[in-house]
């Protein structure tokens, strides 16, 4: 029975020790940035529509980055989640509530853009957006640098078992192989999965011919019968447990699953790969137009960044994150690969919707014929 | 209008009108977006579009049928033993039946997920003694399994209910009359017990016919039921016309077996009166 006690107190003991660390963190980055912030807008409250895990959120002693917000301005930030560009989109089109921030990729915001949902954003005004990579500024889905402030970036690639594939896979062809039978993930939405059928066939991304699309479905169809399941973030109980051998994510979560089974490998196949870039916009909707950009200018706070990038393991378009000594994936040679092992890289576009409407068709006969 | 009828409508109407905006609204909503295209012109291709869908509707049926027999198999002698046990015994039990309700089906089910797995819980246990993995998660029968898992309490409870309303005496007076065990059962704790089997069959195959979770995370995402179907229709491929036909075709097909099911009973229970 004292044993039971005493244990119970251990718990109880590391679980307020935890939240000492990170509500310290959360207090120092609060210290260091009051002042800096106005608060004009203190009372009001800031819509926030955000990823789900895309965000310091406090938890092992990170940084709270929206009580931090919080702090600060006096603004309450309420914070919701989509799981994916399109679940957000259609919560967007619903128009049932009004978002202030949102954090779409690339190929979405070129939609939001093209169907006017999203209001300008003047970077002049924002005195954090020097840390912007070159790089990732003037990209296709809004050259002139308008409408979004680049979050996070990142590319697919292949994750496999080392104790179940023995020979290191350079190519997408892998993924068809019959010897891994059974043991094969893919994508469980329709843009990632054809995407990898397409870079093995050569066809662009954003074909906009169908006789394309009927060739990429074919392949996928062939990939049926050695397809272990099609998932998401199951993807992670996946791999990490071996349930499975070989799967297509994304190079952030490689490092997350790495970390609890080092069994697993990462490889950015040969044909090329998908990169993307989630990128923070103010939707036309706004209410709180002046707190956004407040919120925009803080999320690229060095330390704000530098906590998000911890947290969230994909690649940092920040340069005050990307070349701090403290940043514990500097030079990480997945997330940041250097010039000479960079995979050939494509974009997603924002497609027609009658190509749109068309793989989705297709995606469906593919997922009833399994 | 006499004062008794104004004061029922007056009793009434926060229950009509709650009724009316929450249930009769959103199922002309659901019509209509099913009627129209997405200029919101009418239109019935979406509802010709589900031809594609047959397989989908037929393996939902076939998955919910089978779940709610297996619920009917194991709910009906448990619920009938229970109802005769000491007041001490059938408390703790109902308690055990009702604990996994606690909590949140999600949970239940992702649990499920590590229990069945090839590197899960039963197969590690097969393997202390040399067995094989055997494959479980992905099939068809992890998802039934998933169903009859989390919707067993539905059945048993109505099924409970109604047996320990039978009187012992009846019984008593079956045995009195010369039926033997087996006539006991068909001619009177059936009969008195089948307005319980028709709300916990009921309980049981609706969920189950329009579930989707369980499926896509028991069966790795590789059985499509019609739930999932609806579930990809309005959340990626945003199209909410082909989603609220999908929708209105369960919904009709689960009103017209509910209404069976009810005759059904009717009929019956109006037999042992």
């Amino acid at each position: 029975m004292k044993k039971i006690t005493a244990l119970l107190l251990a718990v109880v003991m590391m679980v307020s020790m935890s939240c000492l660390a990170s509500c310290g963190k959360t207090n120092d980055t609060v210290k260091n940035l009051e002042g800096t912030y106005s608060r004009e807008y203190e009372g009001t409250t800031l819509n926030v529509f955000n990823w789900g895990e895309y965000i310091s959120d406090g938890s092992e002693g990170s940084l709270d980055v929206n009580k931090a917000f919080e702090k600060i301005t006096g603004i309450k930030v309420n914070y919701s989640l989509y799981e994916s560009n399109e679940a957000m989109y259609a919560k967007m089109k619903s128009e049932a509530v009004s978002y202030d921030i949102v954090i779409p990729s690339d190929y979405m915001i070129e939609r939001l853009k093209n169907e006017d949902m999203l209001q300008k954003i003047d970077n002049t005004k924002l005195s954090n957006y020097k840390y912007i990579d070159e790089e990732y500024k003037g990209l296709y889905f809004d050259e002139n640098n308008e409408y979004s402030v680049p979050y996070s970036v990142g590319m697919v690639g292949l994750i496999y078992n080392t104790t179940m594939v023995k020979e290191a896979p350079t190519s997408w062809n892998v993924m068809w192989d019959k010897k891994y039978k059974e043991n094969i993930l893919t994508f469980n939405n329709p843009r990632d999965a054809f995407a990898i059928s397409q870079f093995l066939l050569g066809i662009d991304l954003n074909t906009t011919d169908k006789a394309e699309w009927d060739k990429a479905a074919a392949k996928l169809k062939e990939q049926n019968s050695v397809l272990q399941g099609r998932v998401m973030d199951q993807v992670f109980n996946k791999m990490e447990g071996g349930n499975a051998a070989i799967a297509p994510y994304y190079a952030g979560d490689f490092l997350t699953m790495q970390s609890n089974n080092e069994d697993l490998a990462f490889v950015y196949p040969k044909e090329g790969t998908n990169i993307f870039v989630d990128s923070i916009c103010i939707p036309k909707n706004a209410k709180n137009y002046e707190a956004a950009m407040m919120y925009i200018n803080f999320m690229l706070e060095p330390e704000v960044a530098l906590a998000n990038a911890e947290y969230i393991c994909y690649a940092s378009p920040n340069t005050a994150v990307v070349n701090n000594e403290d940043y514990s994936l500097k030079d990480n040679e997945i997330l940041y690969p250097a010039e000479d092992k960079k995979p050939k890289t494509q974009y997603f576009h924002d497609l027609p919707s009658e190509i749109r409407g068309y793989y989705e068709k297709l995606w469906e006969e593919i997922l009833i014929e399994s | 209008m006499n004062k008794k009828r104004l004061g029922s409508i007056a009793l009434n109407s926060p229950y009509t009108v709650w009724s009316v905006i929450f249930i009769v609204v959103p199922l002309f909503i659901v019509a209509y977006y099913a009627f129209t295209d997405k200029s919101g012109a009418f239109t019935i291709d979406n509802i010709v579009q589900l031809k594609e869908y047959k397989e989908i509707f037929g393996i939902s049926i076939l998955y919910s049928v089978i779940a709610t027999l297996i619920t009917l198999l194991i709910s009906y002698p448990f619920a009938y033993f229970l109802s005769r046990q000491s007041e001490m015994s059938r408390r703790l039990q109902m308690m055990l039946v009702m604990l996994p309700m606690w909590m949140n089906l999600l949970i239940r089910t992702y649990s499920w997920m590590n229990i069945l797995e090839r590197n899960g819980l039963i197969n590690n246990f097969l393997g202390m003694f040399g067995i094989e993995p055997i494959k479980m998660i992905g099939t068809p029968g992890a998802v039934i399994f998933g169903m009859v898992y989390n919707y067993l309490p539905y059945m048993i409870l109505p099924i409970y209910t109604v047996m320990s309303k039978i009187e012992p005496s009846l019984l008593e007076a079956a045995e009195d009359l010369g039926c033997n065990g087996f006539n006991k059962l068909r001619r009177v704790i059936m009969p008195l017990s089948l307005p319980g089997v028709v709300s916990g069959i009921t309980m049981v195959f609706v969920p189950s016919v329009s579930t989707f979770y369980i499926s896509q995370k028991l069966g790795d995402g590789k059985i499509t039921l019609v739930g999932d179907a609806i579930e990809r229709q309005m959340q990626t491929s945003y199209n909410y016309n082909l989603g609220a036909s999908i929708s209105l075709v369960l919904m009709v097909m689960i009103l017209i077996s509910v209404a069976v099911m009810n005759r059904f009973s009717d009929e019956d229970g109006g037999m042992v009166v």
